[in-house]
């Protein structure tokens, strides 16, 4: 069972009450793109096995839009953050033993 | 015969659901907060229900906020809010007719709630107010004395909601919460 702290709520929330908005931090690409980048940006994730930053909405709470850091292998949750965030927090990286981007 | 299990007492019935007014703005606003008070609406903490003067308010997400009223009251405080707002980034609306209201009242109704919610319903103390999902459906829950809760759940599906309550309440004798 997967349990996901709202940054919003504070609540524990059980994975039922969720929503999953697949890979986060995705660069949009739009009209001036090329069609290489928006197809990159519409069709192609990552999808690792482990490390991995996701996109949840606590839809039947609050509402809200969030990020959350997680081990897709070993279901281990690094932590939850914002939405109004760009990449994941270097404290969380840190615990997923993930060096963060340059 | 009657069923040794069965606990009529715990209780699920249809309450009137009063006024009810939908308000959205920025709840870290000092001016939204000012306004609202104002008006005789406090602002509650994160998950909270409080009282105020116009009824009781609820948090229901960082912008969003639900305020219950007595039903021929409604129109007027909308009015009162959408004029006092004006100007501000916010949204009064009166959403009387939008939800359905029950009250699970009894020795079992945590078990009840328990059986149908991922919450730890051990745990819920009063003026938290709870969203979350019942069985199939979204719906949200407060007790005022610890023991009985009152429910609300979108209007479209309060035949469901009834239906699944009044089961949930029928067999809870003997069910510990952990
Ligand atoms: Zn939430």
């Amino acid at each position: 069972m997967l349990t996901l702290t709202c940054p919003y709520c504070g609540l524990q929330a059980d994975e039922t009450e969720l929503h999953g908005g697949g890979e986060a931090h995705l660069t949009r690409f739009g009209p001036d793109s090329s069609d290489d980048e928006f197809e990159a940006y519409l069709f192609l994730r990552q999808n690792p096995r482990g490390v991995h930053a996701e996109r949840w909405r606590h839809v039947y709470g609050c509402g809200k839009w969030f990020h959350a850091l997680r081990d897709t292998t070993t279901l281990q949750v690094f932590g939850t953050y914002p939405a109004q965030t760009l990449t994941p927090p270097a404290d969380l990286l840190k615990a997923a033993g993930v060096e963060p981007a340059a | 015969m009657p069923d040794l299990l069965e606990t009529p007492e715990t209780t699920v019935t249809d309450l009137p659901p009063g006024g009810m007014i939908l308000l959205r703005g920025s709840l870290a606003d000092a001016a939204f907060a000012e306004v609202l008070t104002g008006c005789g609406i406090s602002v509650p903490g994160t998950r909270q229900i409080v009282p105020c003067t116009v009824g009781q308010v609820g948090w229901m997400s960082p912008d969003e906020l639900l305020v219950f009223c007595e039903a021929t009251a409604s129109a007027d405080l909308a009015l009162r809010l959408d004029a006092a707002l004006s100007g501000q980034h916010a949204l009064v609306l009166r959403v009387d007719d939008m939800r359905a209201r029950f009250r699970i009242a009894g020795p079992g109704a945590r078990v009840a709630l328990a059986k149908l919610c991922p919450v730890d319903m051990a745990r819920i103390a009063p003026a938290e107010l709870r969203r979350t999902r019942l069985a199939q459906i979204p719906a949200a829950f407060w007790t005022e004395n610890g023991a009985d809760f009152d429910l609300v759940c979108f209007r479209s599906v309060a035949g469901y909601a009834r239906n699944v309550l009044t089961r949930a309440a029928r067999h809870t004798q003997g069910i510990v919460l952990p």
